[in-house]
Parts: C-alpha cells; structure tokens; sequence
C-alpha cells in the first residue's frame, strides 16, 4: 500500500470528517472525530492492509498520517 | 458415547440502558453512531441487588418448565462466571440450594470470560464421556456492569449483563463435536479487574483518564482495546482452521457461524477476515451488548427460534477471551 492509498484508507474510516481533510500531514489525533473507536479502525487497517500489528502506544507516539505510515512500515 | 446439548435458554435482568441513555450521558456519542459501529441498540444492565447467579438460576428455571427435563436428573453443575456471589463459597453450592437440585452433584464454578461457554462445553462433554456424570447443567452469568467505572464510555456501551442455562446430557438436539482450547497468559493485564482478589486485596484508588477521557483504574475493568483488538484478529484464521481440521470438515462444510460477538465491528472484521458470507454468519447482539460468556449461547438460542439454525446443519462456534484464552467446536445439530 502506498502513501496516498494508506491516506485515502484512513479517511475511510471516517465518517463525518471531509475526505479532503486527509493528506499526509495531517495530524490525525487533532481532528474532532479522532477517538477510541477510530484508532481501533486504524489499528484494524494496519492488520489488514500491511499484516502488521500497531498498539495504542503508538498511535500515541507520532502525529501525522505519514509518520504512522512510515512506523507501520518500521514493524 | 457421544455428548450432546439436550436444550439451551437464557436470561437478561429486566433493567436496561439504551442507546439514547447512553448519548446523553456521552455527548460524543450519537444514538444512531452508537448503533452503527457496534451494533447494539441497548443492553441490560443489573440492579444492585441482583447477580449473576440470580440470571443463571432464572435461566434454569425457565429451561426445566419449558422442556419438562427433570431438575432431579443434574448430577453435574458447572457455573461460568467471573462475578461470583462470594470470594467463598463457590457459587454452584449456592446455587445447588436455591434450585433444590440433587445432593449427588459435583458443583464447581468457572472462571473465564468471553470464552467461557466454549470451554465449559468442553467441561460438560468430558465428563459425560468419562462417565462420571449423565446430565450437567452448564451455567454461565456475567455482569461486568459492576465492574465499570460510571464514566466508562467504551465499556458502558460494549458490555450488558446476561446468562444462559445448557443441559449436556448423553442424547439431545445437537452433537457436541471436537474442540481446540489455547491459552497465553501473556495478554492477562489486557482485560483485567487488578484489586479485589488475594494479589491486591484494597482498592488502588488511582483513578486516571486516557487520552479519549476513558477513564483508567485498577479498581474497575479496565480492556485495552488495541491490544485485544489485535490479538482478535491475529490468530482468528489458524484457529479456525485448527478447529475445522480437528473435525475432519473444511469451511464449506459449516453452515452456520456461530462466534463470541464483541461487537459488530469487530464481528464485521473477522467475517470479512475468514471470507463468511454474511448470510451464513449470525450476528446477534442488537438488544444485549456483549454478554461476555453469554453470547454465544444466546446467539444459539435466537437462531433456533428465529428458525436459522435447523436440524441437520453444521454449527462452528469461536470465542477468544481474556486471560488470553480461547476456543473453537463444532456442533452437529
């Protein structure tokens, strides 16, 4: 998965946040609808996508949608 | 010898928290949102005074008026449960009185969670085989709800309090067949009550809130979701698998998926996961939450009377729990 579909993924998981809010610099944890429910979807997303395993510890750790691209690519 | 469920049914307290409650309670949530991602439109929630053991009973009850099984024929009694009356003594005893079953009965209760009717089955049919016992009455009862901390969003809304009633016995309705039991301690701090037991004893009284406002305590329940989340997904395919080899049948072969149902997010993944057509996956969750132990007996007997689960066909039924521990049967019906 590349950067832009990883992005284009994340924002379908959304369901109320506008898909162009999305790019790769967007600091995902500032947006309204960031919460419990949709960190687990990106969690689910990173199983299913790239097979990989992400914990709420790092979902913590980094800010942009493409730092946490880069640490799923990292596991 | 063979082992099999003779007849099954279930209870819920008659209190119940909906959606709108919830809402209003979590201005974050909506009620249609609530009802979207997970599925669940209310679920039920036990008065002060009332336990799990009150529902198991309720169960029983209904289940030896409804069938004319004869309660004097339980020479086994197993009671799954993670919210016992007392410390001590176990609650099966209690229960043995109140029921007024036999004397000759072994009682022992269960301590696990969402795999705790898979496990249990397990129990009841190894003792059927062995011989020791000709009919058992299977319990489970949960009521995580006392558990919780009143601002618990994600566990306020998942969870809601439940109980069913299985009679195993030597004939019955359906065949138990094989299963595949696992354990990884590992995961034990994941989903967890940490005070109240002999390791702390006192209440922590150390009150947090995580970054989504959830709050964190060693005196309530406490689940990572992330954590149980992954580990949900992580091992799904091979114990499937695991458990459909063990019965000699491959995927096709199952009619009817019956699994633990945490919620229909997470119920949605795994279906997409192990590519199970939706009509052939039961989803029953809407009007109780996750009964944690319960769900998979009460998805069983909503199946049955909604007529989707007939005679003649293959159930599969999964449940991975807290501990980690977890389980997969198949029942011939």
């Amino acid at each position: 998965m590349t950067l832009e579909e990883f992005v284009t993924a994340f924002a379908d998981e959304f369901d109320e946040t506008p898909a162009e809010s999305f790019a790769p610099a967007t600091v995902y944890k500032d947006l309204d609808e960031w919460g419990s429910l949709t960190a687990l979807s990106i969690i689910a997303l990173a199983m299913e996508g790239f097979g990989k395993k992400i914990t709420g510890a790092d979902l913590r750790s980094v800010d942009t949608i493409e730092d946490l691209y880069n640490l799923i690519q990292t596991k | 010898m063979k082992a099999y469920i003779k007849a099954i049914n279930y209870a819920l307290p008659e209190g119940v928290l909906t959606n709108e409650e919830v809402a209003a309670m979590f201005p974050e949530w909506t009620v249609e949102k609530i009802e979207k991602k997970l599925g669940i439109k209310q679920r039920h929630i036990t008065a002060e005074n009332e336990t799990a053991s009150d529902l198991a009973i309720q169960a029983a009850e209904e289940l030896f008026e409804t069938t004319g099984i004869d309660k004097e024929e339980i020479d086994y009694l197993i009671f799954v449960t993670q919210s016992p009356d007392y410390h001590l003594p176990t609650t099966a005893c209690v229960i043995q009185k109140r029921m007024g079953l036999s004397h000759n009965l072994t009682s022992i209760d269960v301590n696990l969670g969402c795999n705790g009717f898979v496990v249990g089955l397990s129990l009841a049919k190894a003792v059927i085989m062995a011989g020791q016992a000709k009919n058992v009455l299977l319990l489970t009862g949960e009521t995580y709800s006392k558990y919780m901390h009143e601002r618990d969003k994600s566990n306020r809304t998942i969870f809601g309090d439940g109980a069913s009633a299985t009679v195993v016995s030597t004939e019955g309705m359906a065949e138990i067949g094989d299963f595949v039991v696992g354990t990884d301690g590992e995961g034990a701090e994941n989903l967890i009550v940490k005070t109240g037991g002999a390791r702390h004893l006192k209440p922590a009284n150390d009150l947090e809130f995580d970054d989504f406002g959830n709050p964190r305590s060693s005196d309530n329940l406490y689940m990572d979701g992330p954590a149980i989340l992954n580990y949900s997904l992580e091992f799904l395919t091979k114990l499937v698998n695991d458990v459909l080899a063990k019965n000699n049948l491959t995927m096709d072969d199952i009619d009817l998926h019956v699994y633990h149902q945490a919620n229909i997010f997470l119920a949605n993944l795994e279906r997409k996961t192990l590519r199970i057509p939706p009509e052939k996956y039961w989803v029953c969750i809407e009007n109780t939450g996750n009964t944690v132990s319960s769900t998979i007996p009460i998805a069983l007997c909503e199946a049955l009377r909604q007529g989707k689960l007939t005679k003649g066909m293959k159930v599969l039924s999964i449940a991975q729990g807290l501990g980690y521990t977890w389980g997969g049967m198949v029942l011939y019906f």
